[in-house]
């Protein structure tokens, strides 16, 4: 095991560097310059030269890259462009943000999914299955900007039960565990659980309703195990399946959602992306990309030893 | 047996989640009297440290409140366009003998909120701050927001404690329009903040009516009363002032809608009946705000014809825009709103023509059957671009039923932007005959003498075309030496007209500004500006 989790490990580290290397050309290859917003306007060339210098922009891109990177193993991801703020400052509270979010919506997804795809597994081919399968397609093809303002309308401003946007009235700083900052939470944690949900019934139902089929099954209900411990059976024979689902959810989730915190003002990495493209901030761009890539990857890591532990068949393969 | 335990931890779940959203403590946030909370377009916090990012919505709400300028815009009238009149300045003269040459007599017993005295040291410092490279207080972010308001600077002096003479690079009558948008920051503050503007921004200190407690980037920013302000008729009303950056106009909506904020700016004119039927107020005014297309005078361009011009001016159905915009827009007859004092006198008159358009056209060699083919970069959102999508489909149908064929480049706003900053000519625009920038005429520069003087084409000024008329830049070089202020606003009147009439750009209609508030925010005069006076606005 310790050799498996090792040799896993060093594989994320070309795939870190990969995703790096893509992460930095793609921002490049966008159009547009990336110093229009603080040029001013009629500027000089030599002024703009002198910004252009200022920022490293008028290195080669292998060299920039070099630098950059060189950078950001030493924990320096630059300065934003818009703000002067340095990246990591306004990255690090817009991941804890969007963590915060990401581990509601996946609760949320995870229990309404599990529950449904339960469900649907065990009633596999009758209307309670179809019904179901509905749902969840439904949830997966929901566009999460309607969905938000849906929501928004009937519990914020039609029921007056929940607010809506904003992490609170202090806000971020003061987010806790009390409702007074959880309410806060309900809505744009609903909007965005509604596709994981729908992923994870959907997973969940076709692993339940296969394990079921197996032969094992008609063995252990033979022996008399009652229903509560072949359930058991069941749910150890669809967890790794179901984890990796999960797991793929919630690095998706960490990206944050553009829309979602756009729509509730929540200051996640969304939101910081969203700004970051409209300003055109290159600093801000590559540094929250990478920030959230490197996530994805920890994520992968963490569920692929995960399943190994709960189904070591995955090692030998 | 297991569909039932199922069952019994389905319902289970389904209890607390409906208690959870039912739960009787109503939860929303409630008005606070003497607390203003304001959701702005932005998505994040402008600079604090006294030169705002984000445009004039930066000036509006992190300029003008924490800072004050040599000069500043008298906001206090609805009904006339904003003046310009004194504030850390006092008085100013220009001297006969040299005119590129001012003297400005700074007010006395004014402090910066953290106690320390505004003087002449302190204007010296701030204009350092931004245009002297080699100081230690030079802050390229400030310099770079400024740098449109500094342009003619060429050099100031500290002549005594209290005065500043300040040259202009030529002759400009303009410049105290464009020093009410240069701010000044505390030199003390800095200095005791080690020299660093970055642990400044977050401890800012002016001489505005507001005083910044708190901020926190892409959230909020708190601003208290500033008692000690030198203007004592702007002491502000609301004891707090707290602005939220909410990009998404639905989102600031329902933020209104369900009492989380009591001012929204701009609401999408879709959503202004239902804040209506709640009670909202809705406050719009004219301001020197035009939604045009800037067009291409090169030879490959069929704007080049003045009859093309004029026959797509013609052609607008301005009243079907507005209503298509929920009234929240007026028709256009030029750059500037016909009750402003720039107005002047054209001959042209602007309005909805199609026969004389297709008349005209015809002249030209065009018709619906041979349509003059142009191109235009357009953009799907922006500072003051308003509903630009539909808007420009609104008006490609209208140009298609007079002979115009209209095709569009779609950017990204910030690219719009750049496209516009390197002329007409620049090799990226070849083959677009316009581009859609929505444009403010504040002061007369930016509004008629750099967009119409040949002398000013891009990046020199901001005439992208490449418009050239001799009567235009004799009109344009007169404005900018004409310093008696009904004088010039005569001479603008004028270029004003001629550029009408010579329909130099085709201009669609004027924004109203649309603001919601809630019924309990009282004492809001809104401005015919960009800029809007917060101090006596209070939530009873």
């Amino acid at each position: 095991m310790f050799v498996y989790v090792l040799r896993r490990i060093v594989y994320t580290v070309p795939i870190a560097l990969g995703v790096s290397i893509v992460c930095f050309a793609l921002i490049h290859l966008a159009p547009g310059d990336p110093l229009s917003a603080v040029i001013p306007e009629g500027a000089s060339p030599e002024a703009i030269a002198q910004i252009r210098a200022a920022y490293g922009f008028d290195q080669p891109l292998p060299v920039q890259y070099v630098k950059w990177l060189g950078h950001v193993l030493t924990g320096d991801f630059g300065t934003s462009i818009m703000t002067r703020r340095p990246v990591l400052s306004e990255v690090a509270p817009a991941i804890v943000n969007t963590l915060t979010l990401a581990t509601a919506a996946i609760l949320f997804g995870f229990v309404l999914g599990c529950l449904l795809g339960v469900a649907a597994g065990y009633l596999a081919g009758k209307p309670a299955d179809r019904v179901v399968t509905a749902v969840s397609i439904t949830g997966v093809s929901i566009p999460h900007y309607w969905l938000g303002m849906v929501l928004i309308v009937i519990f914020a401003v039609n029921l007056n039960l929940l607010p809506a946007t904003g992490m609170g009235e202090g806000g971020s700083g003061s987010f806790g565990l009390g409702w007074d900052s959880l309410q806060y939470l309900v809505l744009p944690a609903l909007t965005l659980s509604v596709i994981p949900a729908g992923i994870i019934a959907r997973s969940v139902r076709g692993t339940i309703a296969e394990v079921r089929k197996q032969e094992f099954m008609q063995t252990l209900y033979a022996k008399g195990l009652p229903a509560r411990r072949v359930f058991l059976h069941v749910v150890k024979n669809a967890l790794p399946a179901v984890l990796a689902v999960m797991g793929l959810q919630l690095a998706q989730l960490l990206g944050g959602s553009i829309l979602v915190e756009t729509v509730f003002s929540w200051p996640g990495t969304g939101f910081l992306l969203n700004n970051a493209i409209f300003t055109r901030d290159l600093p801000m761009l590559q540094g929250t990309i990478l920030v959230l890539a490197m996530f994805f990857v920890l994520i992968n890591l963490l569920v692929d030893i995960l399943q190994t532990a709960v189904d070591p068949r995955i090692k030998r393969a | 047996m297991l569909r039932r335990s199922f069952l019994k931890l389905m319902s289970a779940v389904s209890a607390v989640a409906v208690t959870a959203v039912t739960a009787p403590d109503p939860v929303r946030a409630q008005s606070k009297p003497g607390t203003l909370r304001v959701a702005m377009t932005a998505a994040d916090i402008p600079l604090t440290t006294g030169q705002p990012s984000q445009g004039a919505e930066g000036i509006r709400f992190l300029g003008i409140t924490l800072y004050d300028g040599l000069t500043r815009w008298d906001l206090s009238k609805s009904d006339q366009a904003a003046k310009i009149v004194p504030a850390l300045a006092e008085s100013w003269t220009v001297d006969e003998a040299d005119r590129k040459v001012w003297t400005f007599k700074l007010r006395k017993g004014v402090k910066f909120h953290d106690g320390s005295e505004f003087n002449a040291d302190a204007v010296v410092f701030n204009f350092e701050k931004l245009m002297k490279k080699d100081a230690p207080q030079f802050d390229q972010a400030q310099s770079n927001q400024g740098a449109s308001y500094y342009a003619s600077i060429a050099g100031w002096k500290k002549i005594d404690d209290y005065t500043v003479e300040i040259t202009t690079k030529r002759i400009d009558a303009v410049l105290p329009y464009n020093l009410a948008s240069l701010f000044m920051s505390s030199p003390a503050r800095w200095a005791e903040l080690g020299k660093d503007w970055g642990k400044f921004a977050e401890k800012p200190s002016g001489t505005g009516p507001w005083m910044l407690e708190s901020f926190k980037p892409r959230e909020r920013a708190e601003m208290v009363r500033n008692p000690a302000h030198w203007d004592k008729s702007r002491i502000t009303k609301s004891e707090r002032l707290i602005l939220l950056p909410m990009p998404d106009a639905n989102t600031r909506v329902a933020a209104l809608l369900s009492g989380q904020v009591d001012w929204v700016e701009a609401p999408p004119p879709d959503a202004v009946p239902r804040l209506k039927s709640q009670k909202m107020q809705i406050v719009t005014n004219v301001y020197p705000h035009i939604w045009p297309y800037q067009i291409s005078y090169l030879d490959d361009s069929p704007f080049k014809d003045v009859r093309v011009r004029k026959a797509a001016n013609l052609a607008i159905d301005r009243a079907g825009l507005v209503s298509m915009l929920g009234g929240l827009a007026a028709p256009a007859k030029g750059m500037i709103d016909d009750k402003h004092p720039w107005f002047g006198k054209p001959t042209f008159e602007i309005k909805y023509d199609p026969e004389q358009a297709k008349k005209l056209l015809k002249e030209a060699g065009y018709s619906v059957d041979k349509p003059a083919k142009v191109k235009v970069i357009i953009s799907p959102a922006g500072s003051g671009q308003m509903q630009p999508l539909p808007m420009n489909e609104f008006i490609k149908e209208n140009f298609r039923d007079v002979g115009i064929d209209m095709e569009f480049e779609v950017l990204d706003w910030e690219a719009l932007r750049t496209r516009r900053r390197m002329g007409a000519w620049a090799p990226e625009n070849q083959g677009r005959h316009g581009v859609n920038n929505s444009w403010a005429y504040w002061d007369p520069d930016i509004g008629l003498i750099a967009t119409a003087a040949s002398f000013a084409k891009v990046p020199a000024g901001y005439n992208w075309g490449g418009f050239n008329d001799a009567k235009a830049d004799e009109l344009a070089t007169r404005a900018k030496e004409t310093f008696d202020p009904t004088e010039q606003a005569k001479v603008l009147g004028e270029l004003h007209a001629r550029i009408v009439d010579e329909a130099m750009w085709i201009w669609m209609v004027h924004d109203l500004n649309p603001r919601a508030l809630r019924p309990n925010v009282k004492g809001f005069v809104q401005a015919q500006s960009w800029f809007q006076d917060l101090t006596p606005v209070v939530v009873e």
